[in-house]
């Protein structure tokens, strides 16, 4: 998308319409002649993964809508009726159920892994930040399909998570009244659910491609931090890319198709299985997996409005963490510190998970608070120091002699130099 | 370079820590013991139910559960179906027509009964929610459609990591089952209103529902030789009926695993295929610069 076209359409028909709509060169040097850097390891292929993920969730959604009925005396029903008697619809369900677990899979990784090597830093904030806009609407639409089956967990979740939004002064109810589209949650909700459950995933497709975009004007950040120079340093997007992007999503793919084929429940509630009756409360109101680390912080404060301040917060902060983060280097292979603070953080982050699934007393709430508290800090205390205090490692001089060792460039920089951001094409 | 299957195995790692909310609905209550594991036909990979069985299910379903309990999602056709009990056409044509449907309104305007046909719905044993309560002090006996995968019991760390990879979804199944059989006399100490029961592994312990099988109570097929086909015990009715249930639950339990095991055959040979065309491909250029 940045590259300047060497495309040259072969047919006749092809230069015809390459000269009216230039789409086929467009897409040629973004996914065919791209330059890659050459050391990207697995981590990077989590992309092409979410990329596939929502096309997925796409196409086994709108068949789904097909046979689904989005009123509250109908819905549970309507579920088990694309269970039992749609051509292959429990296929779909599963998958489409699954497949919002497994995209949440691929975006925590493909999270930790802008986290690990910086890949947040000049200059790609923009890319960073229309990445964490995604994960915001993946989180929104994730959270209304899950309202969808209208099952005891779906109203409950929905009747907490809608009920946040009270905590907000003056504005808070009025907030939950259009979010209900009445007084509790009710048949005007999930129709609203409903519809906007198929709108947001078009939203999410259109900034992937910004996203995407963003991405190829500077192209991949790598394992070593440092931007590409020389066409040393890259190997063209096809095939070496595009054949291992490949061999990861086969990977993946066999994860996701073993939770369908035989683990089809695990990542779900019981209790979504009860049609969904307002007069009884489920023992434990548990959100899905993925939102688990935000409902622990939102539980760890004792007052509602700031729990809830501190879940969005929580989210928000990413979006800053360009700027948060003082150091130069970007990669954490060469940043011993960063590096133990790194694993830190992710433990605090599956620890909060594990706390988001306990009950809200005595040990738990105390570890909560610890975790989020420490959650909070990493962002805004110890990586705003780190850059000041921590000694960086040397870098290579040059993506290819990391790969290739010395020779392959003669730059031997300083240690902690910043490499000056090289946005070639 | 990070290989594939550490990779994979962070992706599991990640799974599994972070999905700690993911064993489902917690039902065990303080002091509720955890339900035994039975073991299945319909569990693991290659898991497939037993028509036979189903259909000992199935009559203790309809002897004895049915007096209280519907099955508003299953048609009697289902019963015909491959990977259910897979009674013949004629039997369930046969079956259906001993139940009366309200169908209607007919040309004056009436509704009216007729006998049920193969695509009918099982008729559930009360009109209402509000008839079944009344009927039964107060409680409402749940519908059995999807129960089996509606009921669980908490795993625990690190035993929901482990249920991932045994593939250990029977939690539900195996808590009925249990339920059948934890009639008993009440721990010490504990206070049992009238008209309710102890159950060793209903979470609280004090359940609506009365013992509900006795040995004897359910007349099982003959075998060749004269004897019941299998034993008519409460053990083996709990079971049976448990069975019923969970085919009940997931109708299409065995096409789901096989389509999966061919899916994740074919995943398999084409990430190998994958595997070594990448290794070929990146052969070119690993260790050395390339000019493109």
């Amino acid at each position: 998308m940045s590259a300047p076209s060497t495309y040259v359409p072969k047919s006749a028909f092809g230069k015809w319409f390459e000269s009216r709509l230039p789409v086929m060169g467009l897409l040629h040097s973004s996914f065919i002649v791209f330059p890659n850097p050459r050391n990207l390891n697995y981590f990077w292929t989590f992309g092409g993964m979410l990329a596939f993920m929502l096309v997925a969730q796409i196409v086994t959604g709108v068949v789904l809508a097909m046979h689904y009925t989005p009123n509250a005396k109908m819905a549970f029903d309507s579920v088990e009726h694309i269970m039992r008697d749609v051509n292959y619809g429990w296929l779909l369900r599963y998958l489409h159920a699954n497949g919002a677990s497994m995209f949440f899979v691929a975006v925590y990784v493909h999270i930790f892994r802008g986290l690990y090597y910086g890949s947040y830093k000049a200059p790609r904030e923009i890319l960073w930040i229309l990445g964490v806009i995604i994960f915001l609407l993946m989180m929104a639409t994730a959270f209304m399909g899950y309202v969808l089956p209208w099952g005891q967990m779906s109203f409950w979740g929905a009747t907490v998570i809608t009920n946040l939004f009270s905590a907000f002064p003056v504005v808070g109810e009025t907030i939950v009244t259009f979010l209900w589209g009445g007084y509790s949650v009710d048949n005007p909700t999930l129709n609203r659910f409903f519809s906007l459950h198929y709108l947001l995933p078009f939203m999410i497709a259109g900034v992937v491609v910004l996203h995407i975009w963003a991405l190829h004007v500077p192209g991949s950040n790598n394992p070593t931090g440092i931007e590409k120079k020389t066409e040393k340093d890259t190997l063209p997007f096809h095939p070496y890319f595009t054949v291992k992007d490949a061999l990861a999503l086969v990977c993946f793919l066999m994860v996701y198709i073993w939770f369908v084929a035989y683990t089809p429940n695990f990542l779900g509630h019981a209790d979504n299985y009860i049609e969904a009756n307002p007069a009884v409360t489920p023992a434990h109101i548990v959100p899905e997996w993925y939102f688990l680390p935000f409902y622990a912080i939102l539980r760890a404060i004792p007052d509602k409005l700031m729990g809830v301040l501190a879940m969005f917060g929580s989210i928000a902060v990413l979006a800053f963490l360009p700027w948060l983060d003082t150091s130069r280097v970007k990669s954490a292979n060469y940043r011993p510190l960063y590096r133990q603070f790194f694993w830190l953080f992710a433990v605090a982050a599956v620890g909060l998970g594990w706390l988001g699934a306990k009950p809200p007393e005595g040990g738990y709430v105390i570890a909560s608070r610890i975790l989020t508290f420490y959650y909070f800090a990493h962002f805004l205390i110890v990586l705003p120091l780190l850059g000041l205090f921590e000694t960086p490692r040397r870098l290579p001089g040059s993506i290819a002699e990391a790969v290739l060792g010395k020779g392959g460039s003669a730059s031997a920089m300083a240690a902690g130099a910043a490499q000056s951001p090289n946005t070639k094409g | 370079m990070m290989k594939t299957n550490t990779m994979l195995r962070f992706a599991a790692g990640a799974l599994a820590l972070l999905g700690v909310g993911a064993s489902g609905a917690v039902l065990a209550a303080e002091g509720t013991p955890v339900p035994p594991r039975q073991s299945w036909t319909f569990s693991g990979p290659f898991g497939h139910f037993d028509a036979t069985q189903l259909q000992r299910g199935f009559k203790v379903y309809r002897e004895v559960c049915a007096n209280c309990h519907s099955v508003r999602l299953l048609a009697f056709r289902n019963l015909a179906e491959e990977g259910g009990p897979h009674f013949s056409e004629a039997q369930v044509k046969a079956l259906a027509a001993e139940y009366k449907v309200t169908d209607g309104p007919n040309d004056s305007g009436e509704m009216f009964q007729r006998p049920a046909r193969p695509a009918d719905r099982f008729p559930p044993p009360f009109a209402n929610r509000q008839a079944a309560e009344a009927a039964n002090g107060g409680a409402y006996p749940p519908d059995f459609s999807v129960l089996a995968k509606a009921r669980t019991y908490e795993r625990g760390f690190p035993w929901f990591v482990f249920d991932m990879f045994t593939q250990f979804q029977e939690q539900g199944v195996d808590y009925i089952t249990a339920l059948m059989l934890g009639y008993e006399e009440p721990a010490h100490g504990v206070e049992v209103p009238a008209g309710k029961y102890y159950n060793t592994y209903f979470p609280g312990h004090i359940i609506s529902m009365p013992k509900p099988l006795s040995d004897g109570q359910v007349e099982y097929p003959k075998g060749p030789d004269g004897k019941p086909q299998a034993p008519e015990t409460v053990a083996q009715y709990a079971k049976d009926v448990s069975a019923f249930m969970m085919w009940s639950a997931e109708p299409h339990l065995e096409a789901r695993k096989q389509i999966g095991f061919r899916i994740l055959s074919f995943l398999l040979v084409f990430a190998g295929l994958l595997y070594f065309t990448k290794k070929k491909i990146w052969s070119k250029v690993e260790g050395h610069a390339v000019s493109h």
